[in-house]
């Protein structure tokens, strides 16, 4: 994919290129010989590219399907990439082999799940939970140092160190998202990829938490990779911002550009489908179609089957990453200058009713 | 039709419903002292985040709530006849026929192992006196109407042949097929796709007026309120804590609560470097605090919030259990 | 762990006081108070225990050492209860409250030690096949893909066959390969390995279809992404939420294996007869049944019902009371 970034290549902390995952889906091996079944292969993620600068979050967004949470646990090293690669502070990671290699680059990468309820050991006692990286990385000798800095943590990401002794059933869902950043604290890493860390939660919590991710970030100089279907959410707490759709990254580039100038298609409906808090009285325009499956994604662009603007160079020929203002986008329209000015919510659904 | 053209007749009326449940160690009170209206073909939004008790609301008034839990006191009226009192097969024919249910998932709302259309038949034979012909022709039309594409083909698909947005909207089908009075819809477009959930939102709001029905929302997402409702009734651990026009408590909210909540979404365009914060958390149902259950987190607290728990409040023709807006007695909510 | 003092909190317990927190924790759950709560369940655990007491203190509170060949006496043999009259005339004796079979063993302390043979037995072989099931079930389903595939095959294949058939296939191949004298010392632990064999399959396919489902969430990724090293993880992180059904199986698979035991001895094939289970009591007995000296069959009989009856009711309400637990 393409290689010309806006951010200059040198300030990456994480840079991934032309990243692809493929899953095996196929029924097994006697169904599919008896009932003459062909394989089946889902493409989760199909050829993302993108640079991380170090103190700085970037997010991906997109709905169901779109590989999101795949890229996030391609880029820990959860799952092997079928194609592309994944640099952290210059080391391609398919370069570590063993256990023993990984270790120094595991230390510095963490992540935070989604479920505050499944992404802590019931039965393990919270101040064990949080010294298990320090255990697993021998930061520090002795338990008594090790209960020292769990309380540390614990106090940093404001529960208090006596809390340290309970289980994690005591805790509330927003309790436990700030248990799981105080472990992901606990090994002084650099790179945070946070998987949907407040769609489970009450919104009043979420912007506790969200606060807090921020503070952190300044206080110690984090990076995060964000993943949301959240737009606002997102707007918050981004520097940059990709979509994705059906495994592809179609669109990225600085937050408030993103969000005030989106252009391409996909971009501008999924903004026109956000709620309208602001009670402007402008009627929610729908978005037509669902989303496709990923297991057989439409030719060309995977977009064109909801796209208003698509033609038959969209239906034969996926577009590539082009530069736009503050990032990429990746649109034949946009391309061949056939976009519209946005002109306000209601725009591209009157073209999509027009069409 | 214009919730105004009713002449805002009360078509639901709770007062004071209180839910119980009885553990080992205490009872619970998960619903304390609730009371609100809802008028012929509006819509009411019943917001709260999780632990506030809407859906176990919700469920008290369908008369599905779940055993140990059970209704201490109070009356839940439709139509001016009490339903919350009424035995099994009484509240079951009331339940198909005069109030609708909408709930979360899809998925396990309709029966993996009946098509669409014999499950949409069968809910219009039972309650409706059709002719299998005349219920079929009727379900295909329903299934049309949801926006469901060659509906005389999917009406003999089964559920799983339908993505999640379609299946919402064969549930909706389900709930408008005999005609309710009333829609009671718990988080109906949580589970969605924030795309398909506009067009979900879209479809029920439109159907309803078109039905004439009116519709209980239950949900946590202030954004489907904004668009959807009319009026709408903040929840704060099993009690109401504000209920008014929806621009109003939206744009001018009263309650602290109402007012710290607002302040903690997100919205894109407005570059607020910090998010408005209610420190602490909802307390649990064995926890709740003596007087006003907001008042530890409340940062406009005063010494009788402590110790005396605020009745509604007019002011403005909104309701607030505040004591910053005491002295104005609630209007009375019974105009049958 | 050590004991730690960490002024001003204490943030991590020492060993001796988490023991008592766990404790008290258990006694304070939920899964404590559905067991006072169920009559059943508690005369259940009570009868266990009662039995499991006799069977290892058997050899100091038995009335007659019966294993001791030397001190039986022939002309005792076949005398019935205390306060009963057989057919012929001969009535029981207090020297023999239960009565006696046929080689003049006093029938209550041959059953406290045939008991304790059937105990031993079902006991050991229970724990061999929950920690060989255990462990592959856990490797099978942490590990997945053809390894998994191809033990889970095993384990189907196994469970087409009886375990009686099992056990004796065993046996016989133990029979046929060892020269004579070796085998009968060694009868015992060849019962214990084949009675484990016909068991370690319900454990496997249990534990690994909850490793399954754990390996799925979060806080066993969390740990990968930390870098623990799989053995870890299986050991530290699975195993601790797989163990519940592996306690109610446990449970069941003790009542099975005594059964199974006493099957193998009552077809002759089970412990020597040197030192009587259970089973072969009741084959001694057996052929003594018809004509009228039924106290050599019926109360070995009635034990071994009670002890599968009371185990089997316990494992019942554990597999019930750790069902819902959500928590």
């Amino acid at each position: 994919m393409s290689e010309s970034v806006a951010v200059p290549p040198a300030g990456a902390l994480v840079r991934a290129r032309d990243l692809a995952k493929t899953f095996d889906v196929s029924p097994p091996w006697l169904a599919r010989v008896l009932g003459r079944a062909p394989r089946a292969v889902l493409t989760a993620v199909d050829g993302v590219s993108f640079d991380i600068p170090p103190g700085r979050t970037f997010s991906l967004v997109g709905e169901s399907g779109c590989g999101k949470s795949t890229v996030a646990r391609l880029v820990v090293r959860l799952y092997e990439p079928t194609r592309g690669r994944v640099e952290f502070d210059g080391i391609d990671l398919a370069t570590l082999g063993s256990r023993a290699a990984m270790a120094p680059v595991r230390r510095r990468i963490q992540m935070i799940f989604q479920d505050p309820y499944a992404s802590l050991n019931p039965r393990w006692r919270v101040a064990d939970i949080v010294a298990e990286p320090i255990r697993t990385h021998r930061l520090l000798e002795g338990d008594a140092a090790i209960a020292r800095r769990v309380g540390e943590l614990l106090e940093q990401v404001r529960l208090s160190p006596v809390d340290g002794e309970k289980f994690p059933h005591e805790f509330s869902g927003g309790q436990r998202q700030r248990i799981s950043i105080a472990r992901a604290l606990a090994s002084n890493p650099d790179f945070l990829v946070c998987d949907e860390p407040t769609s489970a939660l009450d919104v009043s919590v979420q912007a506790q938490i969200l606060n807090l991710m921020r503070d952190l970030q300044r206080e110690m100089g984090l990076t995060y990779l964000f993943i949301s279907h959240d737009l606002a959410v997102v707007y918050h707490i981004s520097d940059t911002v990709g979509v994705m759709y059906l495994g592809r990254l179609v669109e990225w580039a600085a937050a408030r550009s993103l969000f005030h100038r989106p252009q391409h298609p996909y971009t501008r409906m999924l903004l026109d489908a956000i709620p309208d808090l602001e009670m402007t009285g402008k009627a929610r325009q729908a978005v037509a179609g669902e989303v496709p499956s990923p297991i057989h994604p439409p030719s060309g662009c995977h977009f064109h089957p909801r796209c208003p603007l698509a033609n038959a160079r969209c239906r034969a020929e996926a577009p590539r990453p082009r530069p736009r203002e503050g990032g990429e986008v990746a649109c034949h329209a946009v391309e061949e200058g056939r976009l519209p000015e946005r002109g306000g919510r209601a725009t591209v659904a009157a073209e999509f009713q027009a069409s | 039709m214009d919730p105004a053209a009713y002449g805002n007749r009360p078509l639901l009326v709770v007062r004071d419903l209180r839910i119980e449940f009885p553990t080992r160690r205490a009872t619970l009170v998960a619903v304390d002292g609730v009371s609100f209206h809802i008028d012929e073909g509006e819509v009411l939004g019943v917001v709260g985040e999780s632990g506030a008790g809407k859906s176990l609301t919700g469920a008290a008034i369908i008369g599905l709530l779940e055993p140990p839990g059970r209704i201490a006191a109070g009356s839940v009226t439709l139509a001016g006849r009490r339903i919350d009192n009424l035995p099994y097969e009484e509240m079951r024919r009331i339940r198909g026929s005069q109030i609708g249910m909408v709930f979360q998932d899809p998925l396990t709302s309709l029966n993996p192992l009946y098509t669409v259309g014999r499950q949409l038949i069968e809910t219009l034979q039972t309650h409706l006196d059709l002719s299998q012909q005349a219920a079929r022709a009727r379900a295909i039309e329903l299934l049309g109407e949801v926006g469901i594409p060659s509906p005389q083909l999917r009406v003999d698909q089964y559920p799983h042949e339908f993505s999640g947005g379609m299946r919402q909207r064969v549930v909706i089908a389900l709930a408008l097929c005999v005609n309710p009075r009333l829609i009671i819809a718990d988080e109906p477009t949580t589970a969605l796709d924030v795309s398909i959930q506009a067009q979900i939102i879209t479809l029920l709001k439109r159907l309803c007026r078109e039905h004439g029905a009116a519709v209980m929302l239950i949900t946590h997402d202030m954004g489907v309120i904004a668009e959807t409702a009319d009026r709408v009734a903040v929840m704060y651990a099993g009690r109401i804590a504000e209920v008014g026009r929806v621009d109003q408590v939206i744009k001018r909210a009263r309650h602290p609560y109402t007012d710290g909540l607002m302040g903690s979404i997100p919205k894109v365009g407005t570059d607020a470097d910090r998010l408005t914060q209610i420190e602490g958390s909802m307390p649990r149902l064995t926890e709740i605090p003596a007087g006003c259950a907001f008042h530890p987190r409340c940062p406009k607290v005063f010494e009788r919030c402590t110790h005396e728990r605020p009745d509604l409040a007019s002011v403005d023709g909104a309701q607030v259990a505040c004591w910053l807006y005491a002295g104005a007695p609630a209007e009375a909510i019974d105009r049958v | 762990m050590s004991s730690i003092v960490v002024a001003p909190n204490e943030i991590v317990l020492p060993l001796g006081k988490r023991v008592r927190d766990s404790l008290r924790r258990f006694f304070a759950g939920d899964l404590f108070h559905s067991f006072r709560r169920s009559p059943v369940t508690v005369a259940a655990f009570i009868v266990t225990v009662l039995l499991f007491a006799v069977a290892l203190l058997a050899s100091w509170i038995a009335p007659h050492d019966t294993a001791n060949l030397s001190t039986l006496i022939l002309s005792d043999a076949r005398l019935p209860p205390w306060g009963v009259t057989d057919a012929v005339g001969t009535s029981g004796a207090s020297k023999f409250v239960l009565g006696t079979d046929d080689q003049g063993r006093d029938m209550l302390s041959a059953m406290m030690f045939g008991l304790q043979i059937s105990l031993a037995v079902g006991f050991a072989s229970v724990i061999l096949a929950a920690v060989f099931g255990t462990a592959l079930g856990l490797f099978s389903g942490y590990v997945g893909g053809p390894i998994d595939s191809l033990i889970m095959r095993i384990a189907d294949v196994q469970l087409t066959f009886p375990a009686i058939l099992i056990a004796l296939m065993i046996d016989g191949i133990a029979a046929g390969v060892l020269p004579r004298g070796l085998h009968d010392e060694v009868k015992v632990y060849v019962l214990v390995l084949a009675i484990a064999a016909s068991q370690w399959v319900h454990f496997a396919r249990t534990v690994r279809g909850s490793t399954l489902v754990e390996k799925g969430k979060e806080y066993v990724q969390a740990a990968r992404v930390i870098g623990v090293h799989p053995v870890r993880i299986m050991l530290r992180h699975v195993l601790p939420n797989v163990m519940g059904p592996v306690l109610v199986i446990g449970t069941l698979s003790l009542a099975i294996a005594v059964l199974t035991e006493a099957t193998l001895s009552f077809l002759g094939v089970g412990v020597p007869v040197t030192r009587p289970s259970l089973g072969t009591l009741i084959r001694i007995g057996q052929q003594y049944l018809f004509s009228g000296e039924w106290w050599m069959t019926i109360f070995p009989s009635v034990v071994l019902v009670v002890l599968v009856l009371a185990v089997n009711l316990l494992g019942d309400w554990l597999r019930d009371a750790l069902n819902p637990k959500l928590r």
